[in-house]
């Protein structure tokens, strides 16, 4: 009993020694942020390997999760006669929730591993060591140029991906099923408000790409420097971030869509 | 990692096409396009019931929507239901003897407000009230009444 007791009270002592360590290291992250600004070069290098290279995962995703969309849609819509609607359901659910958590959790699988990998390898292979021997601050060098990387291309995938979807819906909606092409953009774009659906949205995909990418940042800067750390670091980074995208969708969906 | 003009080119690209996705989400999905900034004046109503009516419902005259509901109150004196409209400038020449119903697009759509116009020579301007008013009919009132009335006449 006693021993069940030290083993609890020890986990929550790591875990709150763990979150202390992560805010310390989201603070000297932010404020690497501006030494970044003055070397664009290495803000564009990152948004290549976080941004460009999601690109497809997230175009190709986007473009069935919209199609599924409008099947489903159409078949339960036709129950009611109410297929003209389509448009409006599939955008709305894409808009709102698919587009901004889909691709965050894409985001997480395809580029938060990755982060978290290469930071944890470097760590493991002493390269952060050798740079603070260089007198080079590796928070400023590495962390800070991916972390803005990652909360610039998150919005913009998000974007694409709920576009994407839409086009998809639409292909299957009025190519294949025979829904009114006029009736799914109009009745798309008479229900969902600019400010309500899509500013939202877009905020959401902020927020999911803030939280991955501090989680995969840190998951891989705090990894033990062996190979088994790595790989353990890399599998925490995705199901954390997997736990926290879902949780705080909940959140921010309760605060935004609450009154209406 | 080496500098290369392609991978520049593969990042400006993709930035491109995620401000182009935001761009079509805000003007080909949403109702961004539709909303007009330009001048508008404001009229109200008052209807003894304004049914299912909502705050942005499309006031329209002849089919063609004119203007929006920007309000929608209860008066606690005359028990009415106060409507106010923001109508496009570009419609000032509506008469003042027009007169507003609630009505519904189909038989489940959304409910609006159709102004009809009148004969006067003056019109409508920043304030003014439309005295003539037609309430939304509310189904369930309706068929009670014709239930009523068919058990009436069986009689």
């Amino acid at each position: 009993m006693t021993e069940f007791l030290q083993q609890l009270g020890r986990n929550t002592h790591t875990s709150f020694t763990k979150l202390g360590r992560a805010s310390f290291f989201l603070l000297q992250t932010l404020s690497g942020i501006l030494s970044v600004l003055a070397r664009p070069r290495l803000l564009l290098n990152q948004l290549y390997s976080v941004g460009v290279l999601s690109f497809l995962i997230i175009t190709i995703s986007g473009l069935f999760v919209g199609m599924v969309l409008g099947l489903q849609g159409y078949y339960i819509l036709s129950d009611f006669g109410a297929e003209e609607t389509l448009g409006v359901m599939v955008a709305a659910s894409l808009v709102r929730e698919l587009g901004p958590v889909v691709s965050a959790l894409l985001f997480a699988g395809r580029a938060g591993s990755a982060l978290t990998a290469e930071i944890g390898l470097m760590k493991a292979t002493e390269q952060l060591s050798g740079m603070e021997m260089m007198a080079v601050d590796p928070i400023k060098r590495i962390i800070s140029p991916r972390f803005l990387a990652g909360l610039l291309s998150m919005p913009l995938l998000a974007a694409l991906f709920s576009a994407i979807g839409i086009i998809g819906g639409q292909l299957v909606g009025s190519g294949l099923l025979g829904v009114d092409e006029g009736a799914y953009w109009s009745q798309m774009q008479s229900n969902l408000d600019f400010k309500d659906d899509i500013i939202n949205g877009v905020i959401k995909s902020i927020v999911f790409g803030f939280v991955t990418s501090w989680i995969a940042l840190f998951e891989g800067y705090d990894a033990i420097p062996t190979s088994e750390g790595v790989s353990r670091a890399t599998t925490r980074t995705v199901v954390n971030s997997a736990f926290t995208i879902l949780g705080l969708d909940f959140i921010l969906t309760a605060l935004m869509f609450g009154d209406d | 990692m080496q500098h290369s003009n392609t991978q520049d080119t593969l990042v400006g690209l993709f930035v491109a096409s995620g401000i182009a996705g935001l761009f079509f989400l805000a003007m080909q999905v949403s109702n961004l396009s539709s909303f007009t900034a330009h001048d508008s004046y404001t009229v109200t109503a008052r209807f003894s019931n304004s049914g299912g009516l909502k705050v942005k419902s499309p006031v329209s005259a002849a089919g063609v929507r004119i203007g929006r509901v920007s309000a929608i109150s209860f008066d606690p004196k005359t028990y009415q239901s106060v409507v106010q409209m923001t109508i496009d400038s570009q419609y000032n020449t509506l008469p003042d003897d027009s007169s507003a119903s609630v009505f519904t697009a189909g038989l489940l759509g959304e409910q609006y407000v159709n102004l009809d116009a009148g004969g006067s020579d003056e019109f409508l301007t920043d304030g003014s009230e439309i005295e003539i008013t037609q309430s939304a009919i509310i189904l369930e009132k309706a068929l009670g009444q014709f239930l009523f009335k068919s058990a009436e006449e069986k009689k």
